[in-house]
């Protein structure tokens, strides 16, 4: 009995972390500006694509992440540039549906370049499943967790002890008064989704070994992520990440918790 | 469009170049809708490429009845509302003699009306069993159903002894139908399932439907009816919690991408497969073997891609369509439609076909192939 709760535990652990570490991802921009980036999505199959691509070209796994992540931040600048800047003083609204559409255009893009199939990639270290009083637990959810509770001391330091962190604070807060003291907004915004884009990709590739990955997993990733920053708070990356990783730990009781009908009518989480 | 303009712009060169050739005769118009992009392009895609090919393969050969073949296709998108359209558009329009297309279940179920009020043979490329039981006059199938997979996958325990199983499978529409079937079959066979599970197809981590598989008292093997990369993940579970059970897949995985997928987990495990997975492994007296190899290495130099079971699908739909239409003589549909009822013996890619009135489709569970996963490759145990 006590090896099945372990199980399902670890099981909830798992997702969650996975959820959690997404979630993080919409922090940034929406700390910036309040938009729901719901191109976050395909930053996180962009970090797996191009890291299972690189390592197909011969690439060793640390470069390939390396670059793939890389290629995420140009992105997510590239995002900010020419999608987003251009809408100037358009409404949250407005910019929240151009992030879809911009989501649509990358994952049109990934189609064309990689293809539709999915792809494996290997765990960062050991395939063999940790064993604990007869629980499994996969290695990989461990980086998860770990890589995951790395991010969010590291965005609290950013947003409370760094002069740009707080520029991206206080430009949300208030826009006109934030140019008035100094800061350049526009920049604040590009750098927002920059970083917000080079999260997505770590969180895309520490993710991908468990979830494989393809040009469409975005979608699905980047709305249960969206679903757990929504229910952890948008702002506090702190209880995100907790509150993420506890709403998902029960999603694996369902299947004792709930009869069958029930459960496939329940889409979220 | 442009695509498909383009397509029949040479499709029709091509005819006119010989139908010159033959003395000007009139072309067959063989009509198609096929899912070539969106979300089932991994179906129509090759259903495509094979129906070009061999369309112009035959017509180098001088065509069927000395008349040339004509490909008019177009795209579905993976959408049924289209696929009505343009089957509209191929019956009202373009006015063709017979339909060979329908990538999915979906596509095909929504033509069917169409095709049965206009009395135009349809050869669907579809799976499930919906589209010929009951069986409707004017609609045939090539594709094996989810239920003959369930015979097949059943069978195969039975003989190995085993009487009482765990199900997985997953929600999405290949999953629930092959579930339905799976437990009908079962109890037709005298199998019980004891557990009884699903994942919907986004899940990203099944461990805890198949520790509650595991912890079910009397399991003897465990059976996953799924599609797309969920049974992949099902599959690396399986083997992360260390299940020593036989296990099984359904035929929706058959491919060398699951294997690529999957990984070592994957070692071991049964499923019943097309034989196009592994065509030198037939026994040299196999009836499939010959047109097999011919049909892999003929696509595969044309392409420059591997060869899929779905466009072996695709392949039996016009071989079909072409036997009928030389049986019958002409193109004339109610003859035609009595020739395609009428064919016995056909060996295809995908099994051997032996239609009648009440039976559409042709293929019994046998021409499924029980393969098992050995050494990283597909190893034919039946």
């Amino acid at each position: 009995m006590f090896a099945e709760f372990l199980q399902y535990l670890f099981t909830g652990i798992t997702i969650g972390a996975t959820y959690a570490l997404i979630a993080l991802g919409f922090t940034l921009i929406y700390n910036a500006s309040h938009v729901i980036n719901f191109a976050q999505g395909e930053f996180l199959m962009i970090g797996g694509m191009a890291t299972v691509s690189f390592m197909a070209m011969g690439m060793p796994m640390l470069l390939a992440i390396i670059l793939a992540v890389v290629l995420a931040g140009i992105l997510g600048i590239l995002l900010q540039r020419l999608a987003i800047a251009p809408a100037k003083q358009a409404d949250v609204v407005t910019l929240i549906i151009i992030t879809i559409g911009a989501s649509i255009f990358i994952r049109g893009l990934a189609q064309l370049v990689w293809g539709k199939d999915y792809h494996a990639m290997p765990n960062f270290s050991t395939d063999e499943p940790i064993r604990v009083f007869g629980a499994v637990l996969n290695s990989q959810s461990l980086w998860v967790l770990g890589i995951g509770a790395v991010l969010v001391v590291a965005l609290v330091l950013f947003f409370t002890r760094t002069l740009i962190g707080k520029a991206i604070l206080a430009t949300s807060m208030n826009k006109d008064a934030a140019r008035l003291v100094g800061i350049r907004t526009q920049m604040v915004l590009m750098l927002a989704f920059m970083v917000s884009a080079l999260l997505g990709a770590i969180a895309g590739v520490v993710v991908a070994p468990i979830t494989f990955t393809s040009y469409d997993i975005g979608i699905m990733l980047g709305l249960k992520g969206f679903v757990a920053a929504a229910i952890g708070g948008l702002g506090v990356a702190w209880a995100r990440w907790s509150e993420g990783c506890c709403w998902a730990s029960w999603r694996p009781w369902r299947p004792v918790t709930f009869p069958r009908i029930i459960r496939t009518r329940w889409r979220f989480p | 469009m442009f695509k498909t303009m383009m397509r029949r712009a040479v499709a029709l060169v091509a005819a006119a170049g010989l139908a010159m050739a033959a003395q000007a005769a009139e072309p067959i118009k063989i009509g198609s809708f096929l899912s070539v992009t969106g979300p089932a392009s991994f179906l129509g895609d090759p259903e495509l490429k094979t129906l070009e090919m061999y369309i112009e393969k035959i017509n180098e050969d001088g065509g069927v009845l000395g008349r040339p073949l004509e490909l008019v296709h177009y795209d579905d998108v993976g959408n049924a509302s289209s696929a009505r359209n343009f089957a509209s558009r191929l019956i009202r329009s373009d006015r063709v003699d017979i339909i060979v297309g329908g990538s999915t279940t979906g596509a095909t179920m929504a033509v069917a009306p169409l095709v049965q009020q206009a009395k135009i043979p349809f050869i669907s490329l579809a799976g499930a069993v919906v589209i010929t039981d009951p069986v409707k006059p004017w609609v045939f199938k090539t594709p094996q159903s989810d239920r003959m997979a369930a015979e097949r996958i059943l069978g195969d325990m039975k003989a190995r002894g085993i009487t009482r199983i765990g199900l997985i499978s997953g929600t999405g529409g290949f999953g629930s139908s092959g579930r339905a079937q799976t437990l009908e079959v079962a109890r037709d066979m005298g199998i019980e399932v004891l557990a009884d599970v699903t994942y919907s197809g986004s899940d990203t981590d099944m461990t805890a439907q198949l520790t509650n598989i595991r912890n079910t008292e009397g399991v003897q093997a465990v059976l996953n009816f799924g599609f797309g990369q969920g049974p992949a993940i099902v599959t690396r579970n399986y083997a992360q919690l260390g299940i020593d059970l036989p296990f099984y897949q359904s035929h929706g995985v058959a491919s060398d991408s699951f294997l690529a997928l999957a990984g070592e987990a994957a070692e071991g495990l049964r499923l019943p497969a097309s034989p196009l997975l592994v065509p030198d492994s037939l026994p040299d007296d196999d009836p499939q073997k010959a047109i097999v190899q011919k049909y892999k290495s003929e696509y595969e130099a044309r392409w420059n891609s591997k060869v899929s079971t779905f466009g072996g699908y695709a392949y039996d739909g016009l071989m079909l369509a072409v036997k009928a239409i030389e049986a019958a003589g002409s193109t004339d549909p109610e003859a035609v439609r009595e020739a395609l009822e009428n064919i016995r013996g056909y060996v295809g890619v995908t099994g051997e076909f032996n239609m009648s009135p009440d039976d559409h489709n042709g293929l019994d569970a046998d021409s499924f192939r029980i393969l098992e996963v050995q050494d990283g490759g597909w190893k034919l145990i039946n």
